[in-house]
């Protein structure tokens, strides 16, 4: 018998309409702004607005000169500062977390998503009450003794690293108790069991199960932590400057978009970069505790 | 052997106490009567009075609820179609779609408000509302399109084939079967796109509009020059509002659990 | 006879690389119980998921009524399936659930009202309808997805191992009530299951399936009876299958040298000649430890006796090396692990198998 030849063509003709939008959106307003941030960035500069079609590497030799290098420097080793400390913190809450009653494990979730959920400049505005000259800080710091004029931490280093935890903290808590979640704790156990101390089992066992989480969790605070240029901005004033920082002055206030965009791509290919490095160790596709 | 056991407890009270101190001073401040943030003198509602008489604030409300409505649907609707039609399809540039639209939440913030204010320069958008609601979506649609494509996945795929079988054509498919399912997890994606595009600044600071202020640029702005208690009152508003988003998703997220498909 | 309801004519599909489905063809008559059966990976759901219309043939055709389907999608077939894992629709009640197909087909709300009554009467569950899926047992949500399938009377059932995830008492008494509701309805079902017992008990016919083919297509007793193959012999109700050569045809019989001895055997017609190799299947319960009376005979040894399932297994070692197994009601059959005997049947119970020119 022949088989009809036209044959189960008609049957799915319609499902492509279903990922019609997204495809249309993401092509026009994700691809299409990301090319155009490459292209950009090897233009040249137009004088006073707008650019040139002149092909240049200027913009990239550009973040070489050492003001922009420095603010490069300043700001990773602020990310640096930021990222090990949300470790020192966050790796244990999510740790401990996970080991909960189920119970207490949905009360702590609860409690640690409200701030999550929060505005982050009510949060930041919080921090600078306490920080400002004469703030909360200041006065309890007084009187209890501890110093006797006002501290005025409120636009320093200090307050900037704080403002940038406290931002993210909750990235890396949540990537971590994901995945120590997932974790089976038997595993620890039969490390005990043959004999290894618990600092040991948590060394061999432990840390290497919530590898992924932790990684997650620093590649979602350490590159954000070069672009809250607000936080840098409220509680810093201008004196520490963020590629954040840079990138928005660039593109607001001198108008040179070339070099915003280079500046963009650099901190784009480092994005690129550390994700896959993650993907690669830990053979996932998808960051840890993302959502 | 007690003290160990208690000592995770002990670290986990003291961060979510740290963690609540700022926010609990805004609202404290808010009540304050003084004009100085720092210094008490006595309980009023005098900066609420204050607050619901400023109209360049409630405009700035309204334009971020429209904003965010507007973004977390059209997510909603790209997102979902997309989760399903993938979940569906087999093309060959699926891969790399569905890694660009995540990509708006992957990149930092700063990047992603600087490409989309010169493209759109670029194209010749007038700023305002409508690039807000553009730069918003994109952001949006990674978080409903993560939350349906899990609970696709999840899903028991003969519900679909026993719709077909009985009698339903794709289209009533999607809607008596596929939608219902996945409505909890399209609902949680709306609420967090809202609360993401609620609470945005970088993004919003690069593509809006000279006269378009959205409530976190106009928080922005009276943050950097200079702060009244008025901000106070408005903060502890939208931290109430939070606080019942978040208990109203959790709430959903329970309505869902309690539907899903029996198990033996 | 009359039309048949349901044709598969050379079917073929492939996921792949590999062919799951290698061309097979079957007729299943009005009100005829038709169970597939095999072991997974087979291709047996798949046969159904085409039937149904969800998924396509490679090759081949699907008539339903005189009609041809093959390419007709599955919500335009009069065709319904009971999904393996029931498939209800978590967020409908019960009575939603069964009258969704009659939603669909825009019934009134009264008619949709009375058949769903009906047909929860029809599967004892009468006053359940405004339950969740979720607040039923598993045998609850079993009868429910048999409900919602014949709701409509569809031309053909077809049931994908609806009783796999029962326990075994519930699934003897399904069996009895699916068989029941099957011939007081007069639909053609196609079932598939992997358990022979359960095909040997439902069946009006059944497919023997293997690795994309039908192996062989007859009623209850011909399966088990005169299996066409070793392999048929061996998944239904597990026979020995042996090898020898033939000696002597007298008739409807013939005698086979086999293992050191020998062993009689039907013709079943077929043209055998002296010495051609043949393969014989034995059911274990036929066989016997003592001369027959055509004199004939293997010399085996016992090497162990186990109890199971209310008989006697008796495994004993040719001459040959090749293992036989006998089975016995009751415990005490006189002979011990270690006793030499001879085994033996009636030509009557052995039957050739794997016969070159056999399929039809």
């Amino acid at each position: 018998m022949n088989k009809p030849v036209t044959r189960a063509k008609p049957r799915r003709s319609k499902l492509w309409l279903t990922v019609l939008p997204m495809y249309a959106f993401t092509l026009v307003f994700v691809l299409g702004p990301l090319v155009y941030m490459f292209v950009l960035s090897f233009l040249e500069r137009a004088e006073g607005w707008g650019v040139t079609n002149a092909f240049t590497f200027a913009n990239y030799q550009n973040i070489l000169n050492p003001i922009y290098l420095d603010t490069f420097i300043e700001s990773f080793k602020l990310a640096i500062t930021s990222t090990l400390l949300i470790i020192l913190i966050g790796y244990p809450f999510g740790y401990f977390m996970a080991k909960l009653s189920p119970k207490w494990k949905k009360r702590v979730m609860l409690m640690l998503m409200i701030p999550f959920w929060t505005s982050s400049l009510i949060r930041l505005y919080g921090w600078i009450i306490i920080f400002r000259a004469n703030g909360t800080l200041d006065k309890v710091l007084m009187a209890v003794g501890l110093t006797e004029r006002p501290l005025k931490l409120l636009y320093t280093y200090p307050a900037v690293v704080v403002g940038m935890v406290y931002a993210l903290l909750q990235f890396m808590v949540l990537a971590v108790y994901s995945s120590a979640e997932k974790m089976d704790w038997s595993l620890v156990e039969a490390a005990r069991d043959l004999g290894a101390s618990p600092l040991q089992a948590f060394l061999t066992v432990t840390l290497k199960m919530t590898l992924p989480g932790l990684l997650s969790g620093v590649i979602l605070t350490f590159i954000p932590s070069m672009g809250l240029f607000f936080i840098a901005d409220l509680l810093g004033g201008n004196k520490i400057v963020l590629v954040g920082s840079l990138i928005q002055d660039q593109l607001m206030k001198a108008h040179n978009w070339p070099f915003a965009a280079a500046l963009s791509v650099v901190l784009m290919l480092l994005t690129s970069l550390m994700i896959s490095v993650y993907k690669r160790v830990t053979h996932s596709t998808e960051l840890e505790g993302l959502l | 052997m007690k003290n160990r056991t208690k000592l995770p407890a002990v670290f986990l009270g003291i961060i979510l106490v740290i963690l609540y101190l700022p926010i609990a001073l805004v609202a404290v401040y808010s009540f304050n009567d003084n004009k100085i943030t720092s210094i008490w003198s006595g309980f009023s509602l005098r900066w609420y009075e204050t607050l619901f008489a400023d109209s360049a604030m409630f405009e700035a409300l309204v334009n971020s609820v429209v904003l965010g409505v507007c973004a977390s649907f059209a997510a909603a609707v790209i997102g979902t179609l997309g989760a399903v039609g993938f979940t569906k399809l087999r093309m060959r540039t699926k891969g790399t779609v569905e890694y660009l639209s995540t990509l708006p939440i992957m990149i930092p913030e700063i990047i992603l408000g600087m490409v989309f204010m010169v493209f759109f320069s670029l194209l010749g958008l007038p700023f305002g509302m409508t690039t807000l609601i553009i730069a918003h979506t994109a952001f949006c649609i990674p978080y409903v399109y993560m939350m349906v494509k899990a609970r696709l996945v999840g899903m028991d795929k003969s519900l679909f084939e026993a719709a077909r079988d009985l009698g339903a054509s794709e289209a009533r498919v999607f809607f008596d079967i596929t939608l219902p399912l996945l409505a909890p997890a399209i609902v949680s994606g709306m609420l967090l796109s809202f609360a993401m595009s609620f609470d945005d600044v970088i993004i919003s600071v690069f593509v809006t509009g000279v006269n378009v202020n959205t409530l976190p640029i106009k928080i922005y702005s009276q943050l950097k020059t200079g702060v009244t208690p008025e901000i106070n009152a408005l903060c502890t508003l939208m931290l109430v509002a939070t606080v019942c988003l978040v208990l109203l998703s959790g709430a959903v997220g329970r309505i869902g659990k309690g539907k899903k498909a029996p198990r033996e | 006879m009359s039309q048949p309801i349901l044709e598969l004519h050379q079917i073929e599909k492939r996921f792949g690389d590999t062919q799951v489905l290698k061309g097979i063809s079957l007729s299943a008559a009005q009100g005829e119980f038709i169970t597939l059966l095999g072991p997974s990976g087979c291709g047996k759901t798949t046969t159904l998921r085409i039937i149904a219309g969800l998924e396509t043939p490679d090759a081949g055709r699907v008539v339903l009524e005189g009609r041809d389907v093959t390419d007709t999608e599955p919500n335009r077939r009069d065709v319904n399936t009971v999904f393996q894992n029931y498939a209800l629709f978590p967020h409908m009640t019960v009575a939603a659930n069964i009258g969704y197909s009659l939603k669909l087909k825009k019934r009134p709300k009264d008619e949709i009202a009375k058949a769903v009554d009906e047909a929860l009467a029809l599967v004892q569950l009468t006053g359940y309808g405004k339950r969740m899926p979720s607040e039923l047992s598993g045998g609850q949500r079993q009868r429910v997805a048999i409900a919602r399938a014949v709701v409509n009377r569809p031309r053909v059932l077809l049931l994908d191992e609806p009783l796999g995830a029962l326990d075994l008492q519930l699934r003897r008494q399904m069996q009895i009530e699916l068989k029941a509701l099957q011939k007081r309805l007069g639909i053609t079902f196609i079932y598939i299951t992997h358990d022979q017992e359960e095909a040997l008990n439902m069946s009006d016919r059944i497919a023997v399936m293997r690795e994309g083919r039908f192996e062989q297509i007859g009623t209850p007793a011909e399966v088990y009876d005169r299996p066409r193959t070793s392999y048929v012999a061996r998944f239904v109700g597990t026979a020995n299958v042996l090898t020898g050569t033939v000696k002597a045809v007298d008739g409807d019989a013939m005698t086979l040298a086999c293992a050191d001895g020998c062993a009689r055997v039907q013709t079943l017609g077929y043209p055998f000649k002296d010495g051609q190799t043949v393969n014989i299947a034995v059911r274990s319960e036929q066989v016997e430890f003592e001369k027959s009376a055509e004199g004939c005979g293997l010399p085996a040894t016992v090497k162990e006796k186990s109890f199971a399932g209310g008989m006697l297994r008796i495994a004993l070692a040719l001459a040959d090396g090749s293992e036989l197994i006998a089975s016995r009601h009751g415990i005490d059959i006189g002979v011990a692990a270690g006793d030499k005997v001879d085994v033996t049947w009636s030509a009557f119970h052995a039957v050739p198998v794997d016969v070159e020119g056999a399929h039809e």
